[in-house]
C-alpha cells in the first residue's frame, strides 16, 4: 500500500508530500523525502516496555507501575522541571502545560537552546515574516544567514527557495538570486550566486554595515567589516535594492553566535528598513519538525513561547532565570521530566550531571543519551507515524501530521494524561 | 434534563419584541422552554437587567496573527496575569489575553458567541484550536478571501460561479462561517511591498479593482445563500480623507438579502476620516452615518477607539507597515501565500494626541449618528481600537452626555474643532444598547435562527443577568452604576449552565463551532477540477489533501448547510 502526502515528522520543514510504501504494518519505503527524514520513517530502534532503575539495573515494568512513579515523583517534587516537547505534537503539549500549572512546575522546550534569543530579539522589534509558499512564489532574491540548509533542512531549497517553481517566474531557477552569509563556505555556500565570508562573531558588524548603506549612509562604513570587503557591501545593497522580494533566513549561526539575539534584532531591522524600499520577509530556520508548535501551544495556553515558571501561581517568564539551562545550572529542580527531545546529548555537562542526581524520567520512543540520566523510561508511539497530531512549521502554517502504523504503544497525550489525572488525584484535585 | 427557572427577571429583548417587562424565564436542558417543573433550580433575578447573552460579532481571539501578538508581547502578557481558581486556569495578558483570559473576562462582561474577525484559510487549524481553548463562547470565524487567488482568477474571467464554488470550497475546507475581505486587492498588493489607494484603482498583480472584488463576493455571497453577508474592512484603513473611499463603497452596495443586509463594514470608525493628511485630520462620521441611515442593506460597527495601550493586528498588511513607521515600536508582519497578509504593532492611544482624540471622537458619532441601532454595532475591533473589557465604559459613553462631556474636557484641546460630538444631544437607552450588543449582531450575522441573539421559546438558553436595577438607575447621570453593572454579569447562562458568576467561571465550558456547507452542484466540485487542483499543485506550500481542517479540530460543532443557487 502506498500512502501519499504524508507530513514527515523530522525537521522544521514539514514537508507533507511525502509517499510512504507500507506493508504488513511497517514502512518499506520511502519516496520524495531526504535522507534524514528517511532515516527517522525507516528507523527500528525502540524500546519495548517501560523501564525504571532498581538497584542499579534496570527493571522491565506496566505503564502503570512507571506511570504511578512518575506521577509520585512529580507530586513530590518542589521545584519539578518538564522539558522538551519538541518531538511531540499539539495536543500532546498542552496537557504537559496544564500538568505543569497543576504542578506549578517550570515548562521549557528546545527552543531554549536553539531559536531562544530570536524571539527574544522578536519581543523586541517584532517580525516582518511571511509563510514560505510566499518566498517560493515571489522571492527574486534568496539570502541564507548563518545556516547551512543543504544538510540541516535538505528540501527547503527544492520546496521552498532556489529550485521551486514561483508564480511570477519564467524559470525560477535562473531568475532567483541566492546569497550566502556564513563564516565558513558550507555546502549551501557552493551553489550560492554570491557568498559572503563573515569573520567569526563578525555578524552584527556585517548588519550594522548593510543597515547603514541601506539607509544612505555608506559613506560611514569602512573599507572592510568583518572580513568583508566593502564592496561586496555594496553588490549585496545593490542586488536588494534591484528585488521585487527578498526572502532572508537565518540560523543558530546567527542566533547563537557572539551577540546572540542582539544579532537577531539587527538582522530584524535591517529587514524593516528594507521593507520600506522594497518587499522584504525574514525567518528563522527552525529544527525540530514541531519546535514552533510548542511556542504556539504554550504562547495561547500561558501568554509566552517558551520558559515559563508557574511555581508563583501565575505564568512568569524571565528569560535568563527561568530558562532550562539557567535553572539546571543553579541546581534549583529535584525533580525533572523530559519528553520528545535528548538533553543527555546536547546540554553542559554540569547541567545533565544535575539531572542525573535528581529523579528524572524520560517520556520517548527510543533509548538516547538521556536514557542514562533518568531513572523511568516510557516509551511511546512516535507522532507523524503511529499517531496523528498538529505540528507547525517554520513559518507557523499548522499541518495535521499522520498515523501511517498502527501500534500498541500508547500515545505521549495518552501518558500525559494519565499522569495529569494522577498527580490531581494526589494533589487532591481529582 | 436540568431545569432552570429565572424568576421575576427585567427583559429587555429585542428580537421577540420584549422591552423591560418583568418576567420568568424557563430552561430545560440547553433551551430556553415555556416552563419548567417544580425541579428547577431557581434564581431571583429581582432587580437585575436580563438580556441575551452578548455576542461578538467581529473580534480577535484566535488564531495565527493573535497569538503572534502575545508571543511578541511580554509586556502586555504581565499587564493582566490572574491565578489559578476553582476550575480557572492561570491566564495572562491586558490587550491580547491567553485563550483562557479572553474566554473568563468575556464571560464576566455577559458574552456567550463570538465571531473571530479574521482566519488566514491556510492557516484555520490554528484558529479551530485557539476556540477549543475558548471554552466559555461559541465560535464562529470569518474566512479571509481578499487575496484569494483562485477566487480573484474567476474573476477575472468574469465567472461568478466558478468564483462561489471556490469559496464554497474554502469555507468547507476551513469551516468557516463567512466571507471576509480585508482591504481587497490592498493585501494581495502586499505581496510585493504595494497597496491599493482606492476602489477603482487596479490591483497590480490581477486585472482586478477592489470595487470589482467586492461586488463580486456580495454576488457571490448571495449565490451561497450564507447565513452572513459579506464581511468587509474597507480599503484605506486610518488614513486621512479615507471617508470617500468608504462612502464609494458603501453606495454601490445593491439590496439583495431581505432577511439581512447585504454588506457588514467593520470598523466603520478607522474609515471615517477627513483631512488631507495629519495636519488637518478630523471626523467625517456625519455623511457616512447618513449614507448608512440611506442604506437598510448596509450594517455597520464602531472599531471604537478607547485612551491607553494596546495590540492592533489585522490582515491589513500594508496598512500595518505604515502605522509602524508612524510609531516606530515593533511591527510583525505574516503574509499569507495565494490568500492575504497580515500585521501587527502596539499602540497607545493617548488623550495628548489629537489624531487620537478624533479617532476616540469619531466612533461614538457613529453610534449616536445613525439612528437605527440595529445598523450600527458596538464593538472596538477587539483589540484593535481597545481591548474587549471596555466595552462597559462605551456603553455608558453612549448613554450619558454628561460622561461624554466630562470626558470631552480631558481630550486634546484642538479637538472640539475637527469633530461633530459635542453637538450631539442624543443618548442612547437601554433597548438600544441590547440592539447593538447581542439582538443585532445575531441578526446581522444571520444566526438568530439557530436560537442566538434572543429569548424566545426554542432558542439557545445563553443569558446574562447585570446587577442593573433598571427603573432606579438614570444612566444619563450614574454612568458609573452603568459602568460597573455592565463590567460583571451576576449570572452569565451558556446553553442552560451557569457558566459565570460575579466575574468568576464556574466550568469549563463546553463550546461549539459554527460553519457553514453550501450545497455545491457536482459540476462545481472543485475537488476534480484540473485547473484548481494545479493552482493548488504548483503553488501552494502544502498539498490539497493535507489543507482542509480535520473533523477534530471542532471539537463539538454546528454544520450550517446552505442550498445554492450555482
Ligand atoms: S527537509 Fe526536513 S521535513 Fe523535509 S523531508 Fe527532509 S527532514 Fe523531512
Amino acid at each position: 500500500m502506498i500512502i501519499h502526502d504524508v507530513p514527515c515528522p523530522f525537521c522544521g520543514c514539514l514537508c507533507d508530500d511525502v509517499s510512504l510504501v507500507v506493508e504488513k504494518n511497517r514502512i518499506v519505503g520511502v519516496e520524495n523525502c531526504c535522507a534524514i527524514g528517511n532515516a527517522k520513517f525507516l528507523s527500528k530502534t525502540r524500546l519495548k516496555h517501560p523501564i525504571i532503575r532498581r538497584d542499579g539495573g534496570w527493571v522491565e515494568v506496566s505503564y502503570e507501575e512507571a506511570i504511578d512513579e512518575t506521577a509520585k515523583i512529580l507530586a513530590e517534587s518542589i521545584r519539578p522541571l518538564l522539558y522538551g516537547w519538541s518531538g511531540t505534537y499539539g495536543e500532546a503539549q498542552v496537557v504537559g502545560v496544564h500538568l505543569a500549572e497543576e504542578l506549578g512546575a517550570l515548562i521549557d522546550s528546545t527552543t531554549s537552546v536553539c531559536h531562544n534569543p530570536s524571539i527574544l530579539a522578536i519581543q523586541e522589534v517584532g517580525h516582518p515574516g511571511t509563510t514560505l509558499g510566499q518566498v517560493k512564489n515571489r522571492a527574486d532574491l534568496v539570502i541564507y544567514w548563518g545556516c547551512n540548509p543543504i544538510e540541516a533542512h535538505p528540501r527547503h531549497l527544492s520546496r521552498y527557495t532556489t529550485y521551486a517553481d514561483g508564480y511570477f517566474f519564467e524559470n525560477t531557477v535562473s531568475d532567483r538570486k541566492v546569497v550566502v552569509v556564513d563564516i565558513r563556505r558550507s555546502e549551501a555556500a557552493k551553489i550560492a550566486d554570491e557568498f559572503i565570508q563573515v569573520t567569526p562573531g563578525g555578524d552584527y558588524h556585517v548588519l550594522s554595515a548593510l543597515r547603514a548603506m541601506v539607509r544612505g549612509r555608506g559613506d560611514v562604513v569602512p573599507g572592510s567589516v568583518a572580513g568583508v570587503k566593502k564592496e561586496q557591501l555594496e553588490r549585496l545593497v545593490a542586488l536588494c535594492m534591484e528585488a521585487k522580494y527578498i526572502g532572508v533566513f537565518f540560523g543558530l549561526g546567527v542566533s547563537m553566535t557572539r551577540g546572540k539575539y542582539k544579532n537577531v534584532r539587527n538582522a530584524i531591522e535591517l529587514v524593516s528598513e528594507i521593507s520600506r524600499k522594497t518587499k522584504c520577509t525574514i525567518s528563522a530556520m527552525r529544527g525540530h519538525y514541531n519546535v514552533y508548535g510548542f511556542n504556539e501551544v504554550l504562547t495561547w495556553m500561558a501568554g509566552y513561547p517558551f520558559a515559563v515558571d508557574f511555581s508563583r501561581g501565575i505564568a512568569f517568564y524571565n528569560p535568563g532565570e527561568t530558562t532550562v539551562i539557567d535553572l539546571l545550572e543553579r541546581k534549583e529542580p529535584d525533580a525533572s521530566l523530559i519528553i520528545a527531545s535528548d538533553p543527555g546529548a546536547h546540554f553542559p555537562y554540569s547541567c545533565n550531571e544535575h539531572i542525573a542526581s535528581i529523579p528524572s524520567i524520560q517520556i520517548d520512543p527510543c533509548v538516547n543519551a538521556t536514557t542514562a540520566l533518568c531513572r523511568v523510561q516510557i516509551p511511546v508511539a512516535i507522532t507523524g507515524i503511529e499517531v496523528a497530531g498538529t505540528a507547525y512549521r517554520m513559518d507557523g502554517v499548522p499541518i495535521r501530521m499522520k498515523k501511517v502504523l498502527e501500534t500498541e504503544y500508547p500515545t505521549d497525550q495518552e501518558i500525559l494524561e494519565r499522569i495529569y489525572a494522577k498527580v490531581r488525584e494526589l494533589n487532591g484535585n481529582g | 434534563m436540568a431545569e432552570m427557572l429565572l424568576k421575576n427577571a427585567y427583559v429587555i429583548d429585542p428580537i421577540s419584541g420584549i422591552n423591560g417587562e418583568v418576567m420568568d424565564i424557563a430552561i430545560s436542558g440547553t433551551k430556553i422552554v415555556e416552563e419548567a417543573s417544580r425541579d428547577a433550580e431557581v434564581i431571583d433575578c429581582r432587580g437585575m437587567l436580563t438580556l441575551p447573552g452578548g455576542i461578538d460579532s467581529h473580534t480577535h481571539t484566535s488564531g495565527t496573527k493573535v497569538n503572534f501578538g502575545r508571543y511578541m508581547s511580554p509586556e502586555d502578557m504581565r499587564a493582566g496575569r490572574t491565578q489559578r481558581k476553582g476550575p480557572m486556569h492561570v491566564t495572562s495578558g491586558y490587550s491580547v489575553p491567553t485563550t483562557y483570559g479572553n474566554s473568563y473576562r468575556y464571560s464576566a462582561l455577559g458574552y456567550t458567541s463570538l465571531v473571530e474577525g479574521a482566519m488566514a484559510p491556510l492557516e484555520a487549524r490554528h484558529t479551530h484550536e485557539e476556540f477549543k481553548f475558548t471554552p466559555l463562547q461559541d465560535s464562529f470565524a470569518n474566512v479571509l478571501f481578499d487575496g484569494n487567488w483562485g477566487m480573484l482568477k474567476a474573476f477575472e474571467d468574469g465567472d461568478l460561479k466558478r468564483a462561489a464554488a471556490i469559496i464554497a470550497w474554502f469555507l468547507i475546507a476551513v469551516k468557516g462561517f463567512a466571507i471576509k475581505l480585508t482591504n481587497p486587492g490592498g493585501t494581495e498588493a502586499w505581496g510585493f511591498g504595494k497597496n491599493v489607494s482606492c476602489i477603482n484603482e487596479t490591483m497590480p498583480t490581477f486585472d482586478l479593482t477592489p470595487h470589482e472584488i467586492i461586488t463580486g463576493a456580495i454576488q457571490a455571497n448571495e449565490f451561497l445563500n450564507l447565513p452572513h453577508s459579506v464581511h468587509l474592512h474597507c480599503n484605506n484603513l486610518g488614513t486621512p480623507g479615507n471617508f470617500t473611499c468608504t462612502l464609494g463603497t458603501f453606495r454601490n452596495v445593491p439590496n439583495l438579502n431581505e432577511k439581512r443586509q447585504t454588506l457588514y463594514a467593520t470598523h466603520v470608525q478607522f474609515h471615517s476620516y477627513g483631512g488631507s493628511g495629519w495636519g488637518d485630520f478630523c471626523s467625517k462620521s456625519e455623511p457616512i452615518a447618513n449614507m448608512v441611515n440611506l442604506r437598510p442593506q448596509i450594517v455597520i460597527d464602531m472599531g471604537q477607539v478607547m485612551f491607553g495601550r494596546t495590540t492592533t493586528m489585522t490582515a491589513d498588511g500594508p496598512m500595518e507597515f505604515n502605522l509602524y513607521r508612524l510609531h516606530h515600536d515593533k511591527w510583525s508582519n505574516h503574509d499569507v501565500e495565494l490568500e492575504t497578509g497580515s500585521g501587527i504593532i502596539p499602540v497607545n492611544y493617548r488623550k495628548k494626541n489629537l489624531v487620537n482624540s478624533i479617532m476616540w471622537a469619531v466612533g461614538l458619532e457613529l453610534a449616536l449618528l445613525v439612528k437605527s441601532p440595529w445598523q450600527c454595532l458596538l464593538t472596538t475591533d477587539n483589540p484593535n481600537g481597545a481591548p474587549f473589557v471596555k466595552y462597559p465604559e462605551i456603553i455608558a459613553l453612549l448613554m450619558s452626555k454628561r460622561y461624554r462631556d466630562a470626558e470631552f474636557a480631558t481630550v486634546h484641546p484642538d479637538t472640539g474643532s475637527r469633530v461633530p460630538l459635542p453637538a450631539i444631544e442624543r443618548e442612547l437607552d437601554w433597548h438600544e444598547i441590547a440592539v447593538m450588543t447581542r439582538a443585532g449582531q445575531a441578526r446581522a450575522l444571520g444566526i438568530t435562527d439557530l436560537g442566538k441573539g434572543h429569548m424566545s421559546i426554542g432558542a439557545e438558553a445563553d443569558i446574562a443577568i447585570y446587577p442593573l436595577d433598571v427603573d432606579s438607575v438614570d444612566p444619563a447621570a450614574e454612568y458609573e452604576t452603568v459602568i460597573n453593572g455592565f463590567s460583571q454579569t451576576e449570572y452569565t447562562i451558556k446553553r442552560g449552565r451557569v457558566v459565570s458568576r460575579r466575574g468568576d467561571a464556574l466550568v469549563h465550558g463546553e463550546n461549539t463551532t459554527f460553519w457553514v456547507k453550501p450545497k455545491v452542484p457536482p459540476a462545481y466540485d472543485l475537488n476534480q477540477d484540473e485547473e484548481f487542483r494545479s493552482l493548488f499543485s504548483k503553488y501552494y506550500s502544502v498539498r490539497m489533501s493535507n489543507y482542509p481542517v480535520q473533523e477534530e479540530y471542532l471539537h463539538r460543532n454546528h454544520c450550517i448547510e446552505t442550498e445554492t443557487d450555482l
